[in-house]
């Protein structure tokens, strides 16, 4: 029986020569991942596991992304706590403020993370480097730790869903509508366990960056994994940014499917998640009459350079609405540097935007943004759980770059195409 | 291994923000994440719950977030065990890693209400409601599952592998 490409990197890493779902392995791993809120905790595992030095120094990458510069006394802490960490165990990649960027963003960039390869992170969108053709899953810090000690983890083998995509987006439809989309279609625990495998004539038509933010929310499906296959968009990637050896896999012919699900993207409009789960979308022009207190653009998920760009082209020329508070989050200090050499950071605070150094910050209620009750923010992030963003009584819809920079400038949420 | 107390029933998707929200995970400490433990939605939970006591919820308990000081939240609270129909994946693990049982059982999640009595026998994995005299049967754990329950988690596996 054939293999989907997620096995096939897998049984590799295994070292076998085939796996089958619901098989349980240990496979070997290439990057072990963690940050400021995650890494404290591991740390405390891995004394407790008696371990005494990480397993290679060049693959534990350290980010602190989540509540840096330290929005207060017990966030520094933490930090230091890492930082020593990181120093004791010469961690090679460790990356502090001045250097560090939103993981997810950073890892591709640095080039990090390469097709082929297996990487675990306690932080649930490290399957964002899938759109890498490699395998890439959060876990936890005890894992964090295990793997740091071992270079190994425990996992189940999942079975996939497999994403036909064909057709073309239309103007202002992004990655970020496409995972949107699938995400309503199959609910928040629609791939739960699973791979979800993307193919199809369609993906070329995918840029790099929206493959990311697509990988970024298969967990927001419940999926293990999201796996792109690599193509010469990939390749070129990699080449730009790494020097390391990346080995390509390919689904058999063969591989068996949970199910496979057409996607036409010339049919997919912008879409909104309202609250409170990710599964809750509409198109846009379902979307009603809903004034916006808040827009957030950034994140792991919509941080990245297209996204910047996207924001900006609509932004130009207009001024954001006086109830809206508009703040905007190049993911990496290399992305936030374009924005000012390319001209974007000029449009925003013209706009009437705030820029604000990498931070996951807003997304996940940390600070730089915090809602009151009752307030709206619409937001290109991941995730509008009950109090995600602040007070559990405010609401956050999610939604594309393209969305939010028409949002805050219309004071409602609003289509691109009427800007 | 057995466990037994009073349950807080919950629904479905219940997230890790739900669960611990993110502005309280600039510590580590167990005592001061349990005291925050379900607050934005339950905001009687921390000052009801007794050494023992079950959660009980229905589909994709623990969605959302990595973070492990969700299931050590719940521990910290004095949770013996958590029943669900299904979990999140990484909540699933987490559990398992950090020592906190957690069963699979469709039936139980659907019958069992909020303040009902029930036990748990672990080896088993049958569960009893005293309130409504009823049992229920959880799925088993996968021989890989249990290794690590044998262990009482992950830490002391990786021990025992490090030897």
């Amino acid at each position: 029986m054939g293999m989907t490409m997620t096995q096939k990197i897998l049984a590799a890493h295994a070292g076998l020569k085939e796996v089958k779902s619901g098989q349980f392995i240990e496979i070997d791993l290439d990057l072990v991942l963690g940050n400021d809120i995650t890494t404290p905790v591991a740390i405390k595992e891995f004394e407790k596991m008696g371990a005494k030095n990480i397993f290679d120094k060049d693959k534990v990458v350290v980010v602190f992304d989540h509540f840096v510069p330290a929005k207060d006394i017990k966030s520094a802490e933490q930090c230091k706590q890492s930082r020593c960490f990181c120093k004791e165990q010469n961690v090679t990649n460790f990356f502090d403020v001045g250097q560090m960027g939103i993981e997810h963003a950073l890892l591709p960039e640095k080039g990090l993370v390469v097709a082929g390869e297996t990487v675990i992170g306690a932080d649930s969108h490290t399957c964002t480097y899938g759109a890498l053709g490699a395998f890439s899953t959060g876990i936890g810090s005890t894992d964090m730790a295990a793997g740091m000690a071992t270079g190994q983890v425990w996992l189940k083998v999942p079975s996939a869903i497999k994403f036909n995509v064909t057709g073309k987006l239309n103007k202002w439809v992004s990655g970020k509508d496409v995972i949107l989309y699938i995400i309503g279609k199959i609910g928040v625990d629609g791939a739960l366990y699973k791979s979800m495998e993307f193919a199809g004539e369609g993906l070329k038509e995918l840029s790099m960056d929206a493959r990311f933010t697509i990988a970024n929310m298969a967990i927001e499906a419940g999926g293990k994994n999201g796996i792109f296959p690599v193509d010469e968009k990939t390749i070129e990637y990699i080449k730009e940014h790494s020097t390391k050896k990346f080995t390509i896999y390919e689904a058999d012919e063969d591989a068996v499917y949970d199910e496979v699900i057409d996607i036409d993207l010339s049919a997919l409009k912008s879409t909104v998640s309202f609250p409170h789960l990710p599964e809750n979308t509409k198109s846009i022009d379902n979307v009603g009459d809903v004034k916006i207190d808040q827009v957030v653009i950034g994140s792991c998920t919509n941080g990245r350079i297209e996204d910047m760009r996207v924001a900006a082209e609509i932004l130009k020329g207009h001024k954001v609405h006086p109830d809206v508070r508009t703040i905007i989050i190049p993911a990496t200090q290399a992305i936030y540097k374009q924005c000012m050499t390319e001209g974007l950071a000029e449009i925003f605070i013209d706009a009437g935007a705030v820029i604000s150094t990498p931070t996951c910050g807003p997304c996940l209620g940390g600070y730089m943004g915090i809602l009151a009750e009752g307030e709206r923010a619409l937001a290109t992030t991941n995730r509008n759980f009950i109090g995600r963003m602040g007070h559990p009584g405010s609401e956050v819809y999610l939604a594309s770059p393209a969305v939010a920079a028409a949002t805050a400038i219309s004071g409602k949420i609003e289509d691109p195409n009427n800007i | 291994m057995n466990a037994q107390g009073r349950v807080f029933k919950y629904g479905d998707n219940i997230d890790t923000d739900a669960i611990i929200p993110a502005r309280h995970l600039n510590t580590t400490d167990i005592k001061d994440l349990a005291s925050h433990c379900m607050e934005d939605i339950d905001d009687t939970f921390v000052n009801e719950v007794n050494e023992g006591d079950i959660i009980v919820a229905l589909k994709n308990f623990g969605c959302g977030s990595s973070r492990e000081h969700a299931p050590i939240a719940i521990k910290g609270a004095g949770i013996s065990c958590v029943i669900a129909k299904s979990y999140a994946r990484i909540f699933y693990r987490n559990a398992f890693n950090i020592g906190l049982p957690i069963l699979e059982c469709e039936e139980a999640a659907d019958r069992i209400q909020a303040g009902d009595e029930v036990t748990v026998d672990f080896k088993s994995g049958k569960i009893t409601n005293k309130t409504k005299n009823e049992t229920y049967q959880a799925e088993p754990f996968p021989e890989f599952i249990q290794q690590i329950i044998n262990c009482d988690g992950l830490v002391e596996y990786v021990k025992n592998k490090l030897k």
